[in-house]
């Protein structure tokens, strides 16, 4: 696996040097940038690692700046093989800027060492409180989002959709109560329940029948990845018909061709879409559908927003010196595909979060924007942030 | 709590345990058996819904699809009970262990190998999909009352052919004395080839069924391999009978633990707090329930005497 990981770098930056001779004129002012990334490619979680890399890949192909070097390795979802690629990459590789992590305490294990040994780090996906609030650091960036946002969202739209009564239910993780705390925060209706189900759970029966003898006027949910696709489709077998509200998580290009008709008007709040009308995101995915024959995630999205936020900021500063590159990064001059970018003072994104809904266009099963929950949302941590 | 929300979580308990007895009746057996600790019955979970998720795709027959569940995990175990497992019988339980870990392993890549990283797809055919209403008015998806049916129907075959059939015979006398049955005539590789198939071809059925309520990925089975060893060793080790009676148990305990658990919590506590506590305890609760029973009967419900 790893070999062919490895193959799988040197072989795109074969690609990247072999045009080096092209690209010499523009980019004959930027010095070389080696990232380390570190990413799940293997085990349950592997499709959201692999669509981080894609997309990020996308942007170092397409940029060509022949200047990045990009060391992969996959960390399996566990956080002590992160810790020990972090090191090698940082101690042997000598990596000046490291990425890729999707899950919170695979972050919170390597972020702050890494940040702490003076690398960069640029954060795709995974965005736990303490790093926007108390934990925050001048070199850590977060390109996606921090975690609260799309349920704060989500919660703003229940209050905008009318109900009253939400059913919500969340893992019992720490990830899943920030969640539940997050539509708490902007929805102003009764509960008719909360309830917090076991990490990894597959089977919803119990849940379910609490949900029909609750009384509830909306269902409220946060379980990522496979536990997403099993209620989904209990949900929808079991004849409750109450709408659903989530974040993408469990609506991502990856995983709503397993769910099929079952998330069909499922509405769920996400910062990208592939139908967010510009020409960046236009970019985007016709050449993620040329090149790896999919539609891309939100992940792949947060990927190539990631590497072009690196690319921009390359263009202005020599990343040995570091306070330039900071600045250059903070201006987050590049073309987001997700529209306006900018970054608060805590390193986090200021972006809007979009209303989706689940349609099938063709055979295939997607989303599309309905509307804006939040605009210009930031999270609510600055605040603990002192730089 | 209403009588009939509790009575649908009854019935919730009864289905997870009749699935979970399909797992855990072919594990027990190659435990009983040829005294193998086999921690890839997990993966032939997989290979189940994943032959089941690819035959549905391609013809768009659910019967079909669970023929192919049987067939595929029947002759993925049939395999590797040749090629690897044969090679432990005689090995302690360190090195069984070490082995068939290395096929989770295998057995995981592999399939993301051929299949992909992305979840398949696989759902409930029409005929079976939607509730029914059952006496009392209880709500029920259809779907899990056929898994209960299964289930059982399996149970019953299950046990009419180890207690009337041939291989019943053979299969008891192996749990009770493995050297005097080959003295006896028995083709004993045989024996233990089709004993392994028959358990991954369970196995392969439970992962299809439950793949399709589910999610068909990969480590799907793992999970579900955890909660299988919980059942058997309560069951007692290679008691097909301890294997229902644990498997019940677990699923009954593991239900509705989940759901009077936060309950009894927010008697004495603040709804957010009940709630999770509650379900942090319910999680560990089919392990006190196996510690208790290991406290009692050391060798489990309906292990043997010796």
């Amino acid at each position: 696996m790893k070999s062919k990981l490895i193959a799988a770098a040197a072989s795109a930056l074969t690609l990247c040097s072999g045009t080096l001779g092209t690209a010499a004129l523009a980019g004959a002012h930027m010095s070389d940038v080696k990232v380390g990334m570190i990413t799940t490619l293997s085990g349950g979680g592997a499709g959201l690692g692999i669509d981080v890399r894609d997309g990020f890949m996308l942007a170092v192909k397409l940029a060509d700046t022949g200047h990045i070097e990009v060391v992969i390795e996959d960390d399996q979802r566990k956080p002590d093989i992160a810790v020990q690629l972090a090191d090698k990459m940082i101690q042997s590789e000598k990596v000046d800027l490291l990425t890729g992590i999707i899950w919170s305490n695979l972050a919170m294990a390597v972020v702050p060492s890494a940040t702490a040994q003076g690398k960069f780090y640029l954060s795709p996906n995974a965005g736990p409180s303490a790093l926007a609030g108390k934990g925050c650091h001048k070199n850590y960036f977060n390109v996606a989002w921090q975690n609260d946002n799309m349920h704060e969202a989500a919660g703003a739209y229940a209050n905008s959709a009318g109900y009253k009564n939400s059913f919500i239910l969340a893992p019992n993780y720490p990830a899943g109560h920030d969640s539940l705390t997050g539509y708490k925060r902007h929805y102003t209706g009764a509960l008719a329940g909360e309830l917090f189900t076991q990490l990894g759970q597959k089977d919803y029966a119990a849940e379910l029948a609490q949900i029909r003898a609750s009384g509830a006027d909306s269902v409220f949910f946060f379980l990522p990845g496979g536990m997403g696709i099993s209620f989904l489709k209990q949900y929808a077998d079991s004849g409750i018909d109450l709408p659903v509200i989530g974040p993408a998580f469990s609506f991502d290009q990856g995983i709503l061709q397993a769910v099929g008709d079952a998330a069909l008007g499922v509405v769920n709040t996400s910062q990208w879409n592939k139908d967010i009308d510009n020409a960046a995101n236009k970019t985007f995915v016709e050449a993620f559908q040329a090149e790896y024959g999919r539609l891309p995630s939100l992940y792949a999205s947060q990927g190539y927003d990631t590497a072009n936020l690196l690319i921009s900021a390359m263009a202005k500063a020599d990343i040995h010196d570091q306070d330039a590159f900071r600045a250059a990064l903070e201006e987050a001059d590049f073309e987001s595909v997700r529209g306006d970018f900018a970054f608060a003072p805590n390193h986090h994104p200021i972006q809007d979060i979009y209303v989706r809904e689940v349609i099938k266009e063709g055979d295939v099963y997607t989303n599309k924007i309905i509307g804006v929950a939040l605009e210009d949302h930031q999270d609510v941590y600055g605040a603990d942030c002192k730089m | 709590m209403t009588f009939v929300l509790f009575a649908e979580q009854v019935l919730n308990g009864v289905q997870l345990g009749v699935m979970l007895f399909l797992m855990a009746s072919g594990l027990t057996l190659v435990f009983g058996v040829m005294g193998l600790i086999n921690l890839a019955h997990g993966s032939l979970y997989m290979v189940g819904a994943f032959a089941a998720a690819g035959v549905a795709a391609a013809t768009g027959s659910f019967l079909l699809a669970l023929c192919a569940a049987l067939a595929a995990a029947a002759a993925a175990g049939a395999i590797v009970e040749m090629l690897v497992i044969r090679r432990l019988y005689a090995r302690d339980h360190l090195d069984q262990v070490l082995a068939t870990f290395a096929l989770i392993l295998i057995f995981s890549e592999g399939t993301r190998w051929v299949f992909g990283s992305f979840p398949l797809y696989l759902n409930v055919p029409a005929y079976l999909a939607g509730p029914v209403t059952l006496p009392g008015g209880i709500q029920y998806p259809l779907y899990r009352l056929f898994l209960i049916v299964v289930g059982l129907a399996i149970a019953g075959g299950l046990y009419l052919m180890i207690a009337r059939t041939r291989l019943g015979i053979q299969i008891r006398a192996g749990e009770a004395d493995r050297e005097m049955i080959a003295a006896l005539g028995v083709d004993i590789s045989r024996l233990y080839t089709i004993v392994f198939a028959l358990g991954a071809a369970l196995a392969g059925l439970a992962g299809a069924l439950v793949g399709t309520i589910q999610s068909v990925q990969v480590g799907m089975g793992e999970p579900v391999l955890i909660l299988a060893f919980v059942v058997i060793v309560i069951g007692g080790i290679g008691s097909i009978k301890g294997a229902l009676v644990g498997a019940l148990l677990v699923g009954l305990t593991d239900t509705l633990g989940g759901v009077l658990l936060p309950r009894i919590f927010a008697t004495f506590m603040d709804n957010s707090g009940a709630t999770s506590a509650g379900s942090a305890v319910a999680s560990m609760l089919i392990y006190l329930l196996m510690a208790a029973v290991l406290f009692l009967r050391p060798r489990g419900l309906f292990g043997g005497a010796a």
